[in-house]
């Protein structure tokens, strides 16, 4: 910053700006802090035919005033010169100049089919390096079954960790109160008919064959797709994947096998523990608002499950398991741009895998329909 | 004349759980001055320049800055006077969701009310005078990590600071990219009357930029002085730093 007087007392000139013939006259401070109110009356004055402009006046002149000044020559008083330049306000001039550097043209946003040609185009890109990332995963989990070469030690039991046991909580707690809603709404249907211990039936079948696994995958991509997604794309941001690589090491193999192995092994274990806890949640409504004795209700599910329905429950969680890491891995391997990259790939693999999981499980639904 | 100190810190103690990073540290740092922060790896300096700006909260002593006590519960008075300094970060840390020209209006445009065609001709200047013109529509991520770190510094002096800190402002630059860095720290010290906080390892720069130099060793200072005093202070550490360019 030049100032002449930098640590005198304040300046006792106005910063202002005025006209006196074919001449400006610029006083006091020219900073950043005083260019608004200057170009304020700049513009009251509406000065034109200005040849000259004095700035003998300047105490004190920054970047942003030397840029004024730019301003002023170059656009509203083309072909005026400056005058009564001290040397130090020429330094200030020379450094700040703004003739030399000129800006690139600014990109263009592209328009929406510009937009929309381009995803069509990119979507056979997509469709393979989905089937490729799939593959990768499908044969390095084969191998890593038998041989945990090109992982972490320990690494498939500290996911388990993360992905199984913390999510038993929330995974209790959402089943037995989604198995009090189901119970509930059905009860009140049912009694009519006088069929109450149906409802035993109804809940058991749905949280078996549907709820229970769906819940689950649902849960698991909030917390643990996002995760995966979350994780990759900054090791990918920051260079750790490229150094992996180098080191001669898979990232599939280090990074998403132990993750797969580990969300195969506790999604089974998870629907398991949310088919229960929803049966419970039934029970209760059964006994306490039905008036069923807990072993006529407990005989009735037994009854209506078959080993099907078991089959059924258990190969979605497995099939909902795999789309989660997928889909997870397959955002965080895609990620591009820095910080908000993360944010944007993290968001875009929960909502893509949440719509997976409901769509796959219609789909299965139509599958063991027929 | 006598140098007008702008920092002065007196008895600043940093630990980081039980390790001592700064011990007991007085140091006054000068008005229209490039000062150079040396040390060996992890010795100290940035938690230094992080303990001056408050980043890292110092279990004791003071720090004046431009003759006030930096009282961080004053977050008005903090403000003021921050916007008098620059910072250039050890790794930038340009935002990196918006372009290199839209970093470098942030500061323009969050405390002052210039209008923006002004705040793109000075972010142009700032940009210019970096040597990044041509880059300023690019994402930092787009960026190689020289022209990352030009254009931190771009944005560090984007206000005309009066006091400028710059954590290894050539580390990872070609030779002659860092010698035009250097020639801008002399130019901002020179024409504008910056005052000047750099941390650097490189020999030919400190011989380039210092008028002083403070070597940290084990979170103290070691030496504190001009270059020749420093290569006959009698310190073996600092003068075979000067005649290999080692800390050993
Ligand atoms: N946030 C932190 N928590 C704990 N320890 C830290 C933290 N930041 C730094 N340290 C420790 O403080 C010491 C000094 O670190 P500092 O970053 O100041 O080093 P430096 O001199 O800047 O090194 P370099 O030249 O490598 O940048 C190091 O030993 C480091 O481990
Ligand atoms: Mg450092």
């Amino acid at each position: 910053m030049i100032a002449e007087e930098k640590n005198g007392p304040v300046h006792p000139v106005i910063d202002q700006i005025r006209q006196e013939a074919a001449c400006l006259f610029i006083e006091g401070r020219l900073t950043h802090d005083t260019i608004p109110g200057i170009a304020k009356q700049l513009k009251k004055i509406a000065s034109r035919d200005v040849e000259s402009i004095d700035i003998a006046g300047v105490t004190q002149l920054d970047s942003a005033g030397v840029g004024f000044l730019d301003q002023l020559l170059e656009d509203q008083f083309h072909g005026a010169s400056l005058i009564h330049v001290s040397d130090k306000q020429q330094q200030a001039l020379d450094a700040f100049s703004s003739k030399d550097h000129q800006l690139p043209p600014a990109h263009r946003d592209p328009g929406i089919f510009e937009k929309i040609g381009e995803s069509v185009y990119h979507l056979r890109h997509t469709i393979s390096e989905l089937v490729m990332l799939i593959s990768e995963i499908t044969f390095w989990s084969a191998v890593g079954v038998f041989n945990s070469n090109g992982r972490r030690k320990g690494s498939v039991f500290q996911q388990i960790l993360l992905i199984g046991s913390n999510a038993v909580g929330i995974i209790a707690l959402l089943s037995f109160v989604l198995g009090l809603i189901l119970a509930l709404q059905s009860a009140a249907q049912l009694r009519q008919f006088g069929a109450s211990i149906y409802v035993a039936d109804l809940i058991a079948i749905s949280m078996v064959r549907e709820m229970g696994p769906m819940m689950t995958a649902i849960i698991i991509a909030g917390r643990s797709g996002s995760s995966f997604a979350a994780e990759i794309s900054s090791m990918k941001v920051s260079e750790e994947i490229d150094a992996l690589r180098m080191m001669a090491i898979n990232p599939i193999r280090y990074i998403v096998v132990p993750k797969f192995l580990a969300i195969t092994i506790s999604m089974p274990l998870l629907v398991t523990l949310s088919m229960v806890l929803g049966i419970f949640g039934g029970f209760i409504i059964g006994v306490s608002y039905l008036d069923l004795t807990p072993v006529s209700y407990f005989n009735e599910t037994l009854s209506i499950l078959t080993l099907e329905d078991l089959m059924v429950g258990f190969s979605k969680s497995v099939f909902f398991a795999g789309v989660i890491v997928v889909i997870g891995s397959y955002f965080g391997f895609r990620v591009e741009g820095g910080a908000e990259g993360v944010g944007r790939v993290t968001t875009s693999a929960v909502v893509a895998s949440i719509f997976a999981v409901i769509f796959l499980d219609a789909i299965f639904s139509l599958i063991y329909m027929v | 004349m006598k140098p007008v100190p702008v920092i002065e810190i007196k008895g600043l103690v940093t630990r980081f759980g039980e390790r001592t990073i700064l011990d007991n540290v007085d140091l006054d740092f000068y008005q229209n001055e490039v000062t150079v922060i040396l040390g060996g790896s992890g010795s100290g300096k940035t938690t230094l320049l992080k303990s001056i700006l408050g980043l890292v909260t110092p279990q004791a002593g003071e720090v004046k800055l431009f003759g006030q006590e930096f009282d961080l519960e004053n977050e008005v008075a903090v403000n003021t006077t921050l916007q008098r300094i620059g910072v250039l970060f050890q790794n930038g840390a340009l935002l990196n969701s918006i372009s290199v020209l839209e970093n470098l209006a942030i500061p323009l445009e969050q405390h002052t009310k210039l209008n923006p065609a002004l705040i793109q001709r000075i972010g142009r200047v700032k940009l210019g005078m970096v040597g990044l013109a041509h880059a300023a529509h690019q994402l930092p991520s787009e960026l190689s990590g020289g022209m990352r770190k030009r254009a931190a510094l771009a944005r560090s002096i984007a206000l005309d600071p009066e006091l400028l800190f710059c954590d290894e402002p050539s580390a990872g630059l070609d030779p002659i990219t860092s010698a035009a860095l250097d020639e801008l720290i002399l130019t901002l010290r020179d024409q504008l009357q910056m005052s000047i906080v750099v941390v650097t390892h490189e020999l030919a720069s400190i011989h380039r930029i210092a008028d002083r130099i403070v070597f940290l060793d084990e979170g103290k200072i070691l030496f504190h002085g001009s270059v020749p005093e420093a290569k006959k202070c009698g310190l073996e550490v600092v003068e075979n730093f000067f005649k290999v360019g080692t800390f050993s």
